[in-house]
């Protein structure tokens, strides 16, 4: 232990870190921009400077080493007037209309700058003027808004490990940008939108679709059918101010039918019937029909990346669709079948966590009769907007029960929000249609919690299988990269794009006044939200899910049959660009 | 036969075999793209696409340290490239008549290659021949005392 001054106080603290991070221990929360605890240390923004006695000037605090005996001081006349300083000259630069912001209420920027008392400005400085790169179909990049902080372009290369983007060009014509300015879409972006999360502005946002959809919730010839995913219910409350953790599941599915839904489904459900055909896809293959690691293919951001940075492991993937979609295909056959309706007739809108979902929908692979099987995706935060814009009370509303043939599910289905989730899903299933036994103990500890990279055995009738679960894709390349030079290592993988899973999706709601992006507790606390709907229902394996059993007999026959084949599964191809996974950096 | 461009990518990657062999490979970037712009004169897409693939660095790095430095030329150059001295002693005898000429003349600004790709325009501090300001560089050659008659003259000669 060493001891620092903060304010003329005396502390011990430990050697070996940063003066934000001892500050931050001791209850001291030096104002901050660019730093972000889970990213490199970028000391870009200069918000968080302060004067260190013997230094010429002030130092960044998020960059610079406590020392024995260190003179702080956080919160003088000068230094609060330098902070402030700094946060005008980045406002001068930036478009002055927050009132028409997507951010707006929610931004970084903005609370900093009524943290700083920024009342009056006092300069006017050159805009920006930029186009918006509209073109991806989940992401809107949009340079006038950027102020250079740099997150979105450290959590792409250091979490995600992506590099869809980077900084071009200097001084005040510096632009984050994807390699070649090319349009969004055609670059290496798996459009997890992770960026957004991070963004303390609006520089990137999901493509927006409450306002066609609000339109077409108004349109009588349609019939409207919603789906929501795990993860929505157990974060969407922190939209509204909750603390995290607090799952709204009936409270949503009443929010839904009062925007004008006329039937609400559960992801859930077909997370279940993902877990039919994907468990027994992974023992026929275990059989020796096909490759083997299998690895899971429900998210969307890993499926674009799979195709762009890994396509010689293609035919590793399972061809099971996304629960999303395995959804949408029986909403636009069965359902209209069993309703007498024209498919075409149907609005089918999934409500997700996620901002890659946006670009799933549009996959020509997942067309069902030549239509698209989920004809628009709205985030979290998206549906969150059109709560409180439609005047819906969704914390005094009374709940209600899904609707049926797509609404039940076991907690198998519950727990595919949260990384090791659909593994342990598809291992309680598994085990009992290989064995004909009951999987007594069906909390599966070794492949829950935030660890990265996330390893299992289990002892199927006498025989081991190895799984490893990765969440983010960062992660993913460590598994990735080690099944490429050893593909014996584990016999099934579940990778998910995000930090955390589904539940720390590009489309959750922007972190708040007191939280950070991607906080880990955050996740934990949305996590065990889902935990706990699982424990609570008597039905916690999807191979018991009566409705599942009802939809094989009436209408799919078996897993991995030919109706199974035709709706369920998909496919897919090398793509271009082709991404780069660079090594680590290392120094001889 | 080898064509030309098969000799220009082979050059490069064999540039680039010889810089992983060196202490740290991943700091090789300026120096390979220094070498593709000595072989093509600038640095197109497929050529930083190569780079990319060859070097395991992506696109979007090679991207931010290619338009980051001025000296990187990102479009293909003109035959010959007329550099405007817009230094003191130039400034002050009229280098910027002398530009707004050539500018007219040749509809292009600073950075930019003419339409029939003859040539490109930049600025140069000082040539040291301050004595015959205002001057201009064609290629190698200095040219002094100029007006803007004398500069489209130039320029038209060039040209024949």
């Amino acid at each position: 232990m060493i001891t620092i001054f903060i304010n003329d106080k005396p502390y011990q603290v430990e050697p070996e870190q940063t003066i934000m991070q001892a500050a931050d221990r001791l209850g001291f929360h030096i104002p901050r921009l660019c730093y972000h605890p889970k990213l490199s240390i970028e000391g870009a923004c200069r918000v968080c400077i302060v004067e260190v006695v013997g230094m010429r000037n002030y130092v960044a605090s998020c960059a610079y080493p406590v020392s024995e005996g260190m003179k702080i001081y956080t919160n003088t006349e000068e230094i609060r007037r330098a902070r402030r300083d700094i946060v005008e000259l980045i406002l001068d630069n930036h478009p002055e209309d927050c009132h028409t912001c997507e951010r707006d209420g929610n931004c970084e920027l903005q609370r900093l700058a009524f943290a700083m008392g920024i009342r009056k400005r006092h300069f006017e400085g050159e805009k920006k003027h930029y186009e918006k790169d509209l073109s991806s179909a989940s992401v809107i990049r949009d340079p006038n808004k950027c102020i250079l902080c740099g997150r979105c372009v450290r959590i792409c290369s250091e979490i995600q490990k992506v590099n869809a983007l980077g900084y071009a060009h200097r001084g005040f014509k510096t632009v984050v940008m994807p390699a070649y300015n090319m349009p969004f879409k055609d670059s290496v972006c798996t459009t997890c939108g992770q960026c957004i999360n991070v963004c303390p502005t609006s520089a990137f946002i999901e493509k927006n679709f409450t306002q066609e959809l609000f339109q077409k919730l108004g349109d009588k010839s349609l019939i409207k059918v919603a789906q929501i995913a795990p993860s929505v219910r157990a974060a969407i409350g922190e939209a509204f101010a909750l603390e995290p953790g607090r799952q709204l599941e009936k409270e949503l599915t009443a929010a839904l039918r009062k925007l004008g839904f006329d039937y609400v489904f559960d992801t859930q459900f077909s997370a279940d019937l993902t877990i039919m055909e994907e468990a027994s896809e992974f023992l026929e293959r275990f059989q020796g029909k096909g490759k083997l690691p299998m690895i899971t293919s429900c998210s969307s951001a890993w499926m674009k990346c799979l195709e762009q940075f890994y396509p010689d492991l293609i035919d590793n993937v399972s061809t099971c669709k996304s629960p999303m979609s395995m959804a949408s295909a029986l909403i636009k056959t069965y359902f209209a079948k069993k309703i007498k309706a024209d498919p075409k007739k149907i609005l089918s809108v999934a409500c997700m966590c996620c901002t890659a979902k946006k670009y799933e929908a549009l996959r020509p692979e997942l067309m069902v009769d030549g239509m698209q099987a989920t004809d628009m995706v709205i985030t979290t935060r998206e549906l969150a907007w059109m709560i409180k814009s439609a005047g819906i009370d969704l914390l005094h509303i009374k709940g209600e029960e899904f609707d049926h043939p797509l609404g039940y599910s076991s907690g198998a289905g519950t727990i595919f929000g949260v990384t090791g989730g659909v593994m342990e899903a598809a291992i309680r299933t598994a085990y009992e249609l290989y064995t004909g036994e009951t999987l007594l103990d069906i909390e599966i500890q070794d492949i829950r919690g935030l660890k990265g990279i996330k390893e299992g055995k289990l002892i199927i009738d006498g025989k081991e299988i190895r799984v490893a679960v990765a969440h983010g894709l960062g992660n993913a390349n460590e598994i990735l990269s080690a099944i490429r030079t050893d593909p014996e290592r584990y016999h099934f993988v579940e990778i998910m794009g995000c930090p955390g899973g589904c539940i720390g999706g590009g489309g959750q709601p922007y972190a708040g006044s007191n939280s950070m992006p991607l906080d880990e507790e955050c996740l934990m606390k949305r996590a065990e939200a889902l935990y706990g709907l699982d424990r609570n229902k008597t039905i916690r394996r999807s191979h018991e899910n009566p409705d599942v059993q009802r939809l094989y007999k009436e209408f799919l026959g078996r897993p991995l049959g030919a109706v199974s084949h035709k709706l369920l599964h998909t496919h897919y191809s090398p793509k271009e660009p082709r991404g780069i996974v660079p090594a680590e950096l290392t120094v001889k | 036969m080898a064509t030309a461009e098969d000799k220009n990518i082979n050059a490069l990657k064999s540039f680039m075999q010889e810089s992983k062999t060196k202490d740290h490979p991943d700091s090789q970037l300026i120096s390979i793209l220094h070498k593709a712009q000595e072989l093509y004169g600038y640095i197109s897409q497929e050529v930083m696409n190569e780079i990319s693939k060859e070097m395991n660095i992506p696109t979007a790095h090679i991207w931010g340290v290619a338009t980051f430095y001025h000296y990187f030329n990102l479009k293909p150059k003109g035959k010959h490239s007329i550099s405007v001295c817009l230094g003191t002693a130039c400034y002050v005898k009229g280098a910027e008549e002398i530009l707004n000429t050539i500018r007219e003349e040749l509809k292009i600004d600073f950075g930019q290659t003419s339409e029939d790709n003859f040539f490109t325009l930049q600025e140069a501090r000082c040539l040291g021949a301050c004595g015959l300001a205002p001057v201009i560089m064609i290629d190698d050659k200095i040219y002094g005392s100029l007006t803007p008659k004398k500069v489209v003259e130039i320029i038209k000669s060039y040209k024949k």
